[in-house]
């Protein structure tokens, strides 16, 4: 008897998802209807899933990087040199000293015996392949600590200021306040170049001066999120059975408020990345040769003038991280369609 | 109004010492011999001489101590003369410079305000002109087209953009030219037979009526021109487009449209206004952050403005310029910011209500 026409017209889809007969898989009963609804909203439409695509293409070659660029020398993130020479040498040339062992996928795909410089190399003969192929673990790595860095500052100071209010609220706010004026590249830049002297170059500069200047959205969003929560009657049953305040705080409002923050967060490891290599492109962090993707392109800094000749130094970084980004923004986009409230029930 | 108005003069003082405190904080993970910069111009060369200066500036002393000195300037007991001091402008020696920091400021600064000028209307008409026909498009050619673009424009990264365009426009035929002017142009400067009324190329060039310096001077800002721009255009395309999708679903547009109104007026006249709210909000911002400096296009495009002076000073770890140079942007954003919530206040009612 359960024809769907005894369904009266008008949103069906939705009408259809309140059914009560409606098989529930466990995926959603372990995640929740709203967080459910965001999860299956990700992968709707064709946009988020070819970002999602680039992501997964990228995650394979930070895992097979050993295997599709071998490593010269004990530190694989050092990019290998082919000499010195300050001449970059276009995609196919030679490579003469240094060379690495030849991966198995090289010789029946390209039917040569000798591994060249697939890419090219830049200013002092540093392997752009190489340099793009590693450079994804430095992606990688540079994103996930700074979301997971600031995601936390924001989730303790965000959920403080809203769960007490009152002068902490206040204080907690004009700090972000204060945080949210100052531009963020420039201050980036400017508290890697003075972390830099204490803590030598490396990665840690840039990632400290990142996460000390990008939290503040995410205390922001998270105060705002746990302040709609706060006042639903489960939080008052909470207190009123005798609950601590800490308890109530995260274990009964914390997991019900943050989940579309932590998706939207994690999905801004596009942007950190981009911040990243755009300080190591200005010449702050790690030392010069690291595989990073920011670092390949600077060395095009100086070739200004005869771009046109090396073009391969600009274009083949350049559009690994432009899809790099572009994967994360795509999924970004359809996150927030389905966060939109106006969309509920739609996707 | 008043009553806002006071309650966001209020705030500035506030964010003054905030932005101050931070970045004096910075200063002191430095050693004292590199913080003697603030007030000397030589470099200390013996212990002795070193001790000296700790002990005139009291290098070592209690943090606010150090602070409050920082801020106000030392006088010397003997000659009366202050050393330092920023609230009097005074940020410091740049070693890597050989120039006071307010010297490099005051040779920057003007160029980074040419390049905003120039940067602001193409920034926001266009952006806003392709929101609103994406809107009016919804769903049709012109909108996908105008989503596909903001995607790709935000994750765009700007040096490699910039690099492209060098690759393009300059490498190639050298129809635009990074840096600031043409050698023709400086010498002509420093001959003084140019006169300088504003100290920002562009418009002194056309106060002189010589098209000629203008358009040179043009030529070497149109490429950081449109990166600024391409990069804007792709975050107010997706705002404008949103607001005013949510403005022409509205019962008001719907009677105007049931009058009989033409749908170009309906468009322009009754929904457009309504649904820049959110955008001119953004457009406070982008202005303001134009002014503070562009660090990242202006080092791509070798143009000598605020932004470039702080990746240099940067790239040689010549933190006490580096600094300065923030607590002067940091500064410009807070006043142009106050003018921008205020100038809101008047356009929204809701501001000043709430």
């Amino acid at each position: 008897m359960t024809e769907m026409t005894t369904i009266p017209s008008g949103d069906n889809q939705l009408l259809e998802e309140t059914q009560s007969d409606r098989k529930i898989t466990w995926f959603e009963r372990f995640l929740g209807p709203d967080n459910y609804r965001i999860v299956t909203g990700l992968f709707k439409t064709p946009a988020s899933i070819i970002g999602f695509l680039l992501i997964l293409i990228f995650i394979l070659v930070a895992i097979f990087a050993p295997v599709i660029a071998p490593p010269v020398g004990d530190d694989p993130m050092k990019i290998p040199r082919d000499g010195f020479s300050g001449e970059p040498k276009a995609p196919g040339a030679e490579w003469k000293r240094n060379v690495p062992e030849i991966p198995f996928w090289y010789t029946p795909l390209t039917g040569n015996e000798e591994w060249v410089h697939l890419l090219g190399t830049a200013q002092g003969q540093y392997d752009i392949f190489y340099g793009i192929i590693w450079g994804t673990r430095t992606a990688f790595k540079t994103g996930i600590i700074v979301v997971v860095a600031t995601v936390l500052i924001g989730v303790i100071l965000g959920s403080i200021a809203a769960y007490y209010g009152g002068w902490v609220d206040n204080l907690i706010m004009r700090i972000t306040d204060i945080f949210m004026t100052l531009p963020y590249i420039m201050m980036a830049l400017i508290f890697s170049s003075v972390l830099t002297p204490i803590l030598g170059r490396s990665l840690m500069p840039p990632l400290i001066a990142m996460i000390t200047f990008s939290w503040m959205g995410y205390a922001r969003i998270i105060r705002s999120d746990i302040l709609s929560i706060k006042e639903r009657d489960f939080v008052l049953a909470a207190r009123a059975s005798g609950v601590k305040n800490g308890r109530i705080l995260f274990k009964h409002i914390l997991p019900n408020a943050i989940f579309p923050t932590l998706v939207l967060a994690s999905l801004g490891i596009g942007d950190v990345v981009l911040g990243f290599a755009a300080l190591s492109f200005l010449g702050i962090g790690t030392e010069i040769g690291y595989a990073d993707w920011g670092q390949v392109l600077s060395f095009a800094r100086n070739w200004i003038t005869v771009l046109n000749r090396y073009w391969f130094i600009v274009i083949y970084p350049g559009l690994t991280l432009t899809l790099f980004v572009m994967g994360w923004n795509l999924v970004g986009d359809a996150m927030r369609d389905v966060l939109d409230p106006r969309m509920r029930g739609k996707s | 109004m008043t009553n806002y108005i006071i309650r966001r003069l209020l705030l500035v003082p506030v964010l003054l010492i905030g932005v101050t405190l931070i970045i004096f904080g910075m200063l002191q993970l430095l050693g004292p011999v590199e913080r003697s910069a603030l007030y000397v111009t030589d470099f200390p060369k013996n212990e002795k001489q070193i001790e000296g200066i700790i002990k005139k500036y009291g290098l070592d002393e209690p943090f606010f101590k150090q602070y409050w000195r920082w801020l106000t300037g030392v006088e010397d007991p003997v000659t009366g003369e202050r050393d330092g001091g920023i609230i009097y402008g005074d940020f410091g020696y740049s070693r890597t410079a050989s120039q006071e920091v307010i010297g490099i400021i005051k040779n920057r600064f003007p160029n980074t305000v040419d390049l905003a000028l120039w940067t602001i209307f193409p920034m926001l008409s266009v952006g806003i002109w392709m929101g609103v026909k994406a809107a009016v498009n919804q769903n049709k050619f012109f909108d996908q087209a105008a989503r596909i673009y903001s995607i790709i424009g935000t994750s765009f990264p700007t040096f490699v953009f910039g690099l492209l365009l060098l690759m393009l426009l300059y490498a190639n035929n050298q129809w635009f030219l990074p840096g600031k002017m043409s050698d023709w142009v400086s010498k002509l400067i420093y001959s003084g037979e140019f006169k300088q009324y504003t100290k920002l190329l562009s418009i002194d060039a056309l106060l002189n009526l010589r098209f000629d310096i203008f358009w040179d001077a043009l030529r070497h800002m149109i490429m950081p021109i449109i990166t600024l721009s391409y990069i804007s255009w792709a975050t107010f395309v997706r705002v404008t487009r949103s607001s005013m999708l949510e403005t022409l679903r509205m019962d008001y547009v719907t009677t105007a449209r049931a009058k009989g109104i033409r749908e170009n007026d309906v468009i322009n006249k009754h929904a457009r206004p309504n649904a820049m709210l959110p955008v001119v909000t953004m457009m406070g911002g982008s202005i303001v952050g134009l002014l503070g400096g562009v660090v990242i296009t202006e080092t791509v495009f070798n143009y000598p403005g605020i932004g470039k002076a702080a990746a240099e000073a940067a790239s040689q770890l010549d933190v006490v310029t580096i600094l300065g140079l923030a607590i002067f942007t940091g500064a410009i954003l807070i006043i142009s910011n106050l003018v921008v919530d205020i100038l809101y206040a008047f356009i929204d009612p809701r501001v000043r209500l709430s």
